[in-house]
């Protein structure tokens, strides 16, 4: 049955596009959008790139206009958070007092960023990068000459590092694990990115422990007993999904709300969508939480979808990317240490497709500057069929007419 | 009909494949050409959504999917299909004048 009132919490962008999906599909009942953050929906990648990059302007990325909200008649409660589910009463609180009733629940929450587990007091020059705030704190902190000291090695870590160099700040990327982006990408693209940011003068430190951070201007103290004087800090070393208004209603919750592949909980009334939702992945064949731009919009209109009876799967190969210094990559698949690795194009000039290989299936691509090929490797991965490595590793031989093959023998 | 001392040349019309559309520049434009079947289509080469260019994109039937967010366009109508794209493409007629893909710029279609 079609609900009559859907009401979605979290205004990120899986609950924008969602909502967006809802009325594309002509639902007609009404919609509340509740949001912790004061925002309208909008898109969190620039705020590591373009907003630190472009210090002349401010764009941010909205879902939809402001405009948009009000043709399509969707309420909307922004700067105040939802506290508690009743999940009998089929109602939701929220943090001014009030309640909302619902015929349908999505949580599209997000995730929080991870503080440093030494770090007991929120601290005005130790920063994390998820909303427009965050970004805009930083901003005044890239000027010429000033220290950044980053923790993490990870995607938005390293994007900070390199927006700071373009604006001449001295750089320092404090990373624990023995490699960039470990999660992320295989051994071979950390290894080009560490070189890629050494060359463009980061100082990249791998095995580093921080034990304190102390002083007004923050002192970062290294378990080597070094210390760095830094003009500001910023802190990428993950996220935490936002599933604890899930688990205290009592739905079923482990690294994020478990949902199945068309994006419901264990509640036939409650759905998950975005980076907070452990999904299952019939194409995968497993269950898994993604923290993807395009997860938080196809994974969301899946749910919309759902909600309306369309009954919509939700099986896509991942896909996310990253800019560094003008350097665009792209990632398909997940990365698996297992894999035999094919090599096409330059990958030491950053322009190439580096393509991972389990029993001659490829599971993972990642394409420096190489944005058509990797979109055709998307659809190889696809197809889980077995593919000639040396025609993958061969510039000469298209990798369209590889898909083609593929698709013809399927 | 556009008169044919309007129209600009954009690209060889070999060059264009089903799979590879290709990306040409005209007075300061800069457009994508499409081949399907046979004929030829043109649209604006800059994603209505963001920074892609749609001649770098991944065909499948009529559509092109933008590189960069992996929004959709159909390239025969210019319309969006796929999200986060909800602006339609400027689409020109294609004329191929001896093996030439040509267009007259000031041609409106919407
Ligand atoms: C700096 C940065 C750069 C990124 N770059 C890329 C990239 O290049 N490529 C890529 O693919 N992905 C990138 N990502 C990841 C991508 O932005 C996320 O996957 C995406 O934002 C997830 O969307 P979401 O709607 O699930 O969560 P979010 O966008 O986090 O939205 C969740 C919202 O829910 C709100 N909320 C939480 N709890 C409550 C509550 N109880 N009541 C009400 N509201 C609540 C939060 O305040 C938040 O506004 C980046 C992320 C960041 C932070
Ligand atoms: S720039 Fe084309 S889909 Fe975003």
């Amino acid at each position: 049955m079609i609900p009559d009132h859907v009401v979605v919490v979290g205004a990120g962008q899986a609950g924008g596009r969602a909502i967006e999906a809802l009325r594309g599909q002509g639902f007609a009942g009404a919609i509340t959008l509740v949001g912790a953050e004061k925002h309208l929906p909008y898109e969190r990648p620039s705020l590591s790139k373009e907003m630190l990059l472009d210090l002349g302007q401010e764009r941010i990325v909205w879902v939809r206009p402001a405009a948009w909200y009000d043709e399509h008649k969707v309420e909307r409660r922004l700067g105040v958070a939802v506290t508690a589910i009743d999940r009998a009463a089929r109602t939701v609180a929220l943090a001014d007092g009030s309640s909302l009733s619902y015929g349908a629940l999505i949580l599209a929450t997000g995730t929080t960023p991870r503080q440093l587990p030494i770090l007991h007091h929120s601290h005005p020059r130790v920063l994390t990068i998820r909303t427009i705030e965050d970004s805009q704190a930083l901003r005044p902190c890239l000027v010429d000459g000033a220290h950044l000291v980053i923790i993490g090695a990870g995607f938005i870590g390293l994007e900070v590092a390199a927006a700071a160099r373009a604006h001449g700040c001295a750089v320092t990327v404090l990373e624990a694990a023995p490699r960039a982006m470990a999660r992320g990408v295989p051994e071979r693209i950390s290894e080009l990115y560490a070189k890629l940011h050494r060359e463009r003068g980061v100082d990249l430190r791998f095995h580093a422990g921080v034990i304190a951070i102390e002083g007004e201007r923050p002192i970062v103290h290294l378990r080597s007993g070094e210390r760095l004087q830094a003009d500001a800090v910023v802190v990428g070393i993950g996220v935490i999904p936002n599933d604890e208004l899930a688990s205290a209603a009592g739905l079923a919750v482990d690294n994020g709300i478990l949902v199945d592949a068309q994006g419901r909980s264990n509640d036939p009334a409650i759905y998950a969508a975005g980076d907070v939702a452990h999904h299952h992945n019939p194409l995968l064949g497993h269950s898994l939480r993604l923290e993807s731009w395009q997860n938080a919009q196809n994974q969301a209109i899946a749910v919309a979808k759902t909600i309306l009876g369309q009954d919509h799967v939700y099986a896509e190969v991942p896909w996310f990317w990253s800019d560094q210094y003008g350097i665009n990559m792209q990632i398909t698949g997940l990365t698996d240490p297992q894999a035999t690795v094919v090599e096409r194009g330059d990958l030491d000039g950053y322009a190439g497709v580096l393509f991972e290989l389990v029993d001659g299936r490829v599971v993972c691509a990642v394409g420096l500057n190489a944005a058509r090929d990797l979109r055709v490797a998307k659809q190889i991965i696809g197809t889980k069929l077995p593919v000639d490595s040396a025609a993958l590793g061969n510039p000469a031989v298209k990798l369209t007419d590889i898909y083609k093959s593929l698709k013809s023998a399927s | 009909m556009s008169e044919s001392s309007n129209l600009v040349a954009l690209c060889d019309a070999a060059d264009v494949e089903e799979d590879t559309p290709v990306q040409a520049m005209a007075s300061g434009a800069v457009y994508a050409v499409f081949v399907k079947d046979g004929a030829y289509y043109v649209t604006q080469d800059l994603c209505t959504h963001g920074p892609g260019n749609l001649s770098e994109g991944f065909i499948e039937d009529n559509e092109v999917e933008c590189p960069f967010h992996q929004g959709r366009f159909n390239f025969i109508t210019g319309a969006p299909t796929a999200a986060p794209c909800t602006d339609a493409l400027r689409i020109w007629t294609a004329h191929v004048v001896d093996g030439k893909v040509c267009i007259d710029p000031e041609e409106s279609r919407t």
